[in-house]
């Protein structure tokens, strides 16, 4: 075994699907016919589903992913009294593989709920503080469900795209604050939003590169890497998910080729919200 | 969360808690420490104190879960009810949940797995102070437990959080500093390998910041490293003692 390929299961199709992986790639070709570098088709529907305030569905090649957006009126958290709460949750339905079980979420699906999560939070792409209507008392509260609904490989990037797409084309009744009691109008509103984070992910295998693996290619790649990125080309969000190892010298380049990746996806996202 | 008038880092480049940027917090670690295991660690890195345990190559429980090719780690990262600042609710939050997924890839990489077919490993990681840096810590402190249990491995897994606080990149952060400032990536390293067996970021950074993150924790993990390895020989040279 390749010190390349350490950890991983060592049974034979993987073993030779990984060789045939990394003799494409060095002909910078893939599986799918794609270039190591490009995404699959991506297909942004938002307000598909009309009893939420706002939803989306994603789909990235084969793989595809439902959010939709409801909201409560709740008390803040202790710490920041005045600001608006958002909650992210992802299940991994049952019907988009065979190796997803029913149940309570297993650890998979909290990790992509919070990876989810750590992009929007810590991009601060929604303006929390404008989410306050008494300070200290009430806030909107927001839940993001994320379902995945066919898997296929690379569940992270098409979900934060889900979820950004629905929030950004969430609308919420407006309330009134009279004499301290919040009464519901008929009024709605838009979320605000500050920021439009989006995340890529990379396989890596011994010395090459890749974009959004499927999940054929993921089980044999050495390592997978997911990253957000605010509009600023900041990093926001980083997750090695799964086993393996990414040798120390690739990590620059993985971080440009993501940027560069980034771009391109918020382009689709936000031409998405402009049309949907 | 915002910096509420709080002052991370003074005139002189000095931390909250008198340390540089790129110093890391006083670390103690001993391994041997329960007995009813078969191996297990302690480490402190200033305020946070962590046990980890390993039990195994064992039978694996339940059986269908047995992989016919190699071992299967089980890892819990948990946090004592009393490890935090407000009581914590018993039970795996969902931080705990993810936080024992990653460190499990991490040793799943270093551990030689395909030496035990069949047979699970247990490791079992308890935060009983936390102040920053716990999964890194925790993750060492594994990694000296599976040593000391003697299961083969191709490195130690080492582990380091950076950060970026008042706009600066830090080393090791510590409570406060992970909770008001910008940003914290735990990191992992095989030095051995040359590679990177953990990464996680929360917080905001740019590529170039990045680029010099990986750097610091770079070298803060080799550091930890040279510990860990005398940690182990420490222990080994007791029992040479003993025997002559």
């Amino acid at each position: 075994m390749s010190e390349y390929f350490i950890g991983k299961p060592s049974s034979f199709s993987i073993k030779i699907l990984h060789e045939k992986i990394y003799e494409l790639l060095s002909m910078n070709k893939r599986l799918d016919e794609r270039d190591a570098l490009s995404f699959r088709e991506i297909d942004i529907k938002t307000n598909i589903i009309e009893k939420t305030d706002g939803s989306a569905i994603v789909s990235l090649g084969k793989t595809k992913v439902i959010a939709g957006i409801k909201h409560e009126i709740e008390k803040p958290f202790s710490d920041r009294p005045n600001e608006g709460i958002f909650v992210v949750n992802a299940e991994l339905l049952p019907l988009a593989s065979k190796s997803f079980e029913p149940g309570p979420p297993d650890e998979r699906s909290v990790e992509l709920a919070r990876v989810v999560d750590r992009c929007i939070r810590e991009a601060k792409a929604i303006d929390l503080q404008k989410l306050c209507l008494i300070e200290g008392e009430s806030v909107y509260s927001l839940f993001i469900d994320l379902y995945i609904l066919d898997y296929d490989g690379n569940y992270f990037d098409p979900s934060v795209l889900a979820a950004v797409a629905a929030l950004s084309v969430t609308n919420v009744p407006i309330y009134k604050v009279e004499n301290g009691k919040i009464i519901k109008t008929e009024e709605r509103m838009k979320i605000p939003m500050k920021d439009f984070p989006v995340s890529v992910t990379l396989g890596i295998i011994k010395d090459k590169i890749l974009v959004d693996p499927t999940l054929l290619e993921e089980d044999s790649l050495d390592a997978i890497l997911t990253i957000g990125f605010d509009s600023n080309s900041n990093l926001v969000a980083i997750q090695k998910s799964n086993l393996g190892i990414i040798p120390e010298n690739l990590i620059e380049k993985i971080i440009f080729i993501a940027k560069e990746k980034a771009d391109f996806l918020r382009k689709k996202l936000m031409e998405s919200i402009s049309n949907g | 969360m915002e910096n509420k008038g709080i002052k991370l880092i003074n005139e002189d480049g000095k931390r909250i808690d008198g340390r540089l940027y790129n110093e890391l917090r006083p670390i103690k670690m001993e391994v041997g420490v329960l007995e009813k295991s078969d191996g297990s660690a302690y480490v402190e890195q200033g305020k946070t104190k962590i046990f980890a345990a390993v039990f195994g190559p064992k039978e694996l429980h339940p059986r269908h879960l047995a992989l016919p090719d190699r071992a299967v780690i089980n890892c819990r990262y948990h946090m004592a009810s009393f490890s935090v600042e407000e009581r914590k609710q018993l039970g795996m939050t969902r931080r705990e949940i993810e936080l024992s997924k990653v460190i499990r890839h991490a040793l799943e990489t270093a551990v030689f797995l395909e030496k035990f077919p069949r047979a699970g490993i247990d490791v079992f990681i308890e935060v009983i102070q936390a102040d920053g840096g716990t999964r890194v810590a925790g993750l060492n402190a594994a990694s000296l437990a599976l040593a000391d249990a003697g299961i083969y491995m191709r490195d130690l897994v080492v582990g380091c959080a950076v950060g970026k606080v008042d706009g600066r990149i830090v080393l090791d952060l510590c409570d406060i500093e992970d909770k008001y400032g910008e940003a914290d990536m735990p990191i992992a390293f095989s030095p051995r390998l040359n590679s990177i067996l953990l990464l996680q970021l929360n917080g905001k950074l740019s590529i170039e910041e990045f680029n010099e993150a990986i750097k610091l924790a770079k070298e803060g993990c080799m550091k930890i490293y040279e510990l860990m390895k005398e940690t182990l020989k420490k222990k080994y040279s007791y029992i040479i003692m003993e025997e002559e």
